[in-house]
């Protein structure tokens, strides 16, 4: 997922990290099968916000690269 | 509480939702609100009047789901599940429907005393999102209320299904028939081994289901609430343990890891949310949103961030410097001529003369000070800083930061708390319940005093403005101050990184936060609200605070300098004895006890070393800038002294208020006294470091 670039979009295969952090990720709806959009990088590279479903939060590198995502085109509605 | 028959409801909803602004649309009361997640950190609570009586609500923090991770979340999960209230209205953000959907459907699991509020229709209106309230209430067997609870909208609808609830309540019928979120068959089926037991063993509670899913889930933090809360510990029924360890046995046989039973749990809600929202939710407008807006591509752009983060903060300073001046001299004149004429009315009667002095000359004169030099920046700086927060900007300073508190292995989440800081202490440490990992969070208390409160400000501008600033201009009087004090933010900036890093090596280890950050879309903040409501309630606040501080310091110093013992007045007594410490930072004894007596708050610093300076007996007239650059003047300072204290100010002891904070929030007397010491050990460093440099160059 860290590898995304700004308006590329992905559909997350695995999440690699454990416990808290996995949990958060749920909360905010990213499980497997969910699209992401990487839309923008802050000013020193990391961290990097992303749309999901609807919102834009942003991650750190650390926890995205622990992310596996599928590249995709991303469908009509902006989930 | 609930035998008085008032209906008691909780607001619960993701973070950034408008949960306070429903509060304060239901309640009349003026909860602050901000447009960033974590504001909102304990509950608040307000009472309501519906049809002919009054309920009460209560402002849970914002949470994504029950299965808390922090401690503002642990407060609304607990709160709950199981606070008992009679309802729960749960917002939700319009524009992010099927989040909030997600912590609906689970809230629904807890109990079906729900109303769902759709907030923010009016952002989504503009987005072109339209929503199937029909369907949605159909879907989820509960009132849905679509409202935009910044102008009113829907607040009456609201109110009618309170009114609705509350007859449900009493009469007792009418439940809602809510079907809750069906797990996987094979979770179905360890639920059903489960449930049956805890029913045997909580026979009381209604939400056996949920009871169940979360001894599967076996959360920590969870079970330890539900022993508390019930006042049983489940683990102790025979029933349950066997019940669980079948469930365990099934598990095992089907190779399912705890883990993964809890991926699937989040799941199903996850899922069941996103059916409902592509049902419910329609788009009229085809075109994708753009990848950022404008603004963004500025605010957090590659180039163009730091500075323009600068150039916000010199605007806000300038305009609180520039804006100050004249309100101020105006102040002053008003309460020293008021002064004058108490002091003639008041010698005319038969008060004795030393009781009017110490009235006069030690309290009223401080408290004049206070006022006259608090309340114009205060009244300028805190309206301009809630327009900023109220519009989103928070949390993109946040996100530009975040790679600097990383190399200092902290929370970027610390940047919040830290502007929190510049507006209060103890408001920052407070804030810092929004970070996840205790360690990171007592990172971000201890090194919060080293961001200089509001309260420090007057001292800091009119300091800056009589000893590193020639005269000049209008517009330069104002933007080289402002310059000047946005460097001095910046070194406390870069000393809480110094702290932060230092801190993160030495202390325990312990789990890093999780650190994701949610980047809300810019609001039009409601500007004449904004002004109101700062102006009222957190200027006289905090104004109100430094006067209270200001009378007994007053007071203090007036005896100190008129009290003599051994031919000298303590006062001399006590700066003298404080005399080589001061000198050696670069100051003298009486700038330190100035500090010393400030400690009940920042503000009143200022006024104490002035008083003690002119307590002596020379009663000059204060009502002038350039006669204060005299008082001080005349005391001995210099350019180099104005430094030295500028630093100390930025670093000593936080306030008497603050460190209450700190240890209610780190409950640990150690931590309350390591956040004393690490701000003023680098404040003696770095005076002392300046001052030695300065004798090195050969000054004085």
């Amino acid at each position: 997922m860290s590898q995304l670039k700004s308006g590329e979009y992905g559909r997350i295969l695995h999440i690699g990290l454990e416990d808290t952090m996995r949990r958060r990720l749920q909360d905010l709806g990213m499980i497997p099968g969910t699209q992401v959009e990487c839309v923008g990088v802050s000013p020193l590279g990391d961290p990097v916000a992303y749309r999901i479903r609807g919102a834009v939060v942003a991650l750190r590198k650390s926890e995205s690269s622990e992310i596996q995502l599928r590249r995709s085109r991303g469908d009509g509605a902006w989930k | 509480m609930k035998n008085t028959g008032e209906l008691v409801i909780a607001l619960a909803g993701n973070p950034n939702v408008g949960k306070s602004t429903l509060f304060n649309a239901l309640t009349g009361l003026h909860q602050h609100v901000g447009n960033w997640s974590g504001k909102t950190v304990e509950n608040a609570q307000g009472s309501c009047q519906i049809g002919s009586e009054s309920c009460t609500i209560i402002d849970v923090p914002g949470c994504y789901s029950l299965m808390a991770r922090s401690a503002e979340e642990e407060v609304a999960r607990d709160f709950l599940c199981f606070g008992k209230p009679d309802g729960i209205l749960v917002v939700c953000d319009a524009g992010c429907l099927e989040r909030g959907l997600n912590l609906v459907l689970q809230i629904l699991e807890v109990t079906k005393r729900v109303i769902v509020c759709v907030n923010l229709m009016d952002e989504a209106r503009k987005k072109k999102i339209s929503i199937d309230l029909k369907k949605l209430r159909h879907h989820l067997g509960v009132p849905v209320v679509a409202m935009s609870a910044r102008s009113g909208e829907g607040i009456e609808e609201l109110k009618c299904e309170l009114e609705n609830m509350k007859k449900r309540k009493f009469s007792g019928r009418g439940e809602c028939v809510v079907k809750s979120t069906d797990y996987d068959p094979e979770m179905e089926c360890f639920l059903d081994l489960l449930e049956p037991a805890v029913k045997i063993c909580f026979p009381d509670a209604e939400n056996s289901r949920w009871l169940a899913a979360r001894l599967l889930d076996n959360d920590e933090s969870l079970l330890t609430s539900i022993k508390e809360a019930l006042g049983k510990n489940p683990m102790t029924c025979r029933c349950v343990v066997n019940a669980l360890f079948d469930v365990r046995l099934a598990m095992e046989k089907k190779e399912i890891r705890q883990e993964e039973l809890r991926d699937r749990m989040a799941a199903s809600f996850v899922l069941r949310a996103e059916m409902i929202a592509r049902e419910v939710v329609h788009f009229s407008c085809r075109k994708r949103p753009r990848k950022r807006s404008a603004t963004d591509r500025v605010i957090t752009g590659r180039i163009t961030a730091f500075p323009v983060m600068f150039l916000f903060l010199l605007g806000i300073f300038w305009l609180t410097i520039a804006g100050a001046n004249i309100p101020s001299r105006v102040l002053s004149d008003a309460l020293f001529s008021l002064e004058t004429q108490i002091w003639s009315g008041i010698t005319r009667t038969a008060v004795p003369l030393w009781l009017s002095e110490f009235l006069i000359h030690g309290i009223y004169r401080v408290m004049a000070w206070v006022i006259s030099a608090m309340l114009p920046p205060m009244a300028i700086f805190f309206p301009l800083f809630t327009l900023l927060e109220d519009a989103g900007f928070l949390p993109r300073v946040a996100f530009n930061l975040d790679r600097c508190f990383q190399k200092c292995r902290t929370c970027g989440k610390q940047a919040l708390t830290m502007m929190m800081g510049i507006g209060c202490n103890a408001v920052g440490v407070i804030g810092c319940r929004i970070i996840d990992s205790p360690r990171e969070r007592l990172i971000a208390i201890l090194t919060n005093s080293l961001v200089p409160c509001n309260g420090r400000f007057p001292l800091l501008i009119s300091v800056i403005g009589m000893f590193l600033i020639g005269s000049g201009p209008v517009w330069r009087a104002a933007v080289t101050p402002a310059m000047v004090l946005a460097l001095f933010l910046l070194l406390s900036i870069l000393m809480t990184f110094l702290a932060s890093a230092v801190l993160s090596r030495t202390l325990p280890a312990g789990l890093p936060s999780a650190f994701v950050m949610e980047l809300p879309p810019y609001r039009r903040p409601q500007i004449g609200r904004v002004l109101i409501r700062s102006v009222l309630d957190r200027t006289l606040f905090v104004l109100g605070r430094a006067i209270l501080a200001a009378a007994p310091a007053g007071a203090i110093i007036w005896i100190m300098a008129n009290v003599m013992a051994g031919g000298d007045s303590l006062l001399a007594h006590a700066a003298g004895f404080l005399e080589p410490a001061g000198r050696l930072m670069g100051m003298d004894g009486v700038i330190l006890l100035g500090f010393l007596l400030g400690f009940p708050a920042n503000e009143i610093v200022l006024p104490v070393i002035l008083m003690a300076y002119t307590a002596g007996g020379s009663l000059t007239d204060i009502t002038e800038v350039s006669a204060i650059q005299n008082i001080l003047i005349q005391n001995g300072w210099t350019w180099r002294t104005a430094i030295c204290t500028l630093l100390f100010s930025l670093m000593h002891w936080p306030c008497a208020t603050t460190c209450i904070t700190i240890f209610k929030e780190s409950r640990k007397f150690r931590w309350t006294v390591l956040a004393i010491m690490i701000p003023t050990a680098l404040g003696v460093l770095c005076c002392t470091f300046a001052a030695a440099i300065f004798r090195m160059a050969g000054f004085g």
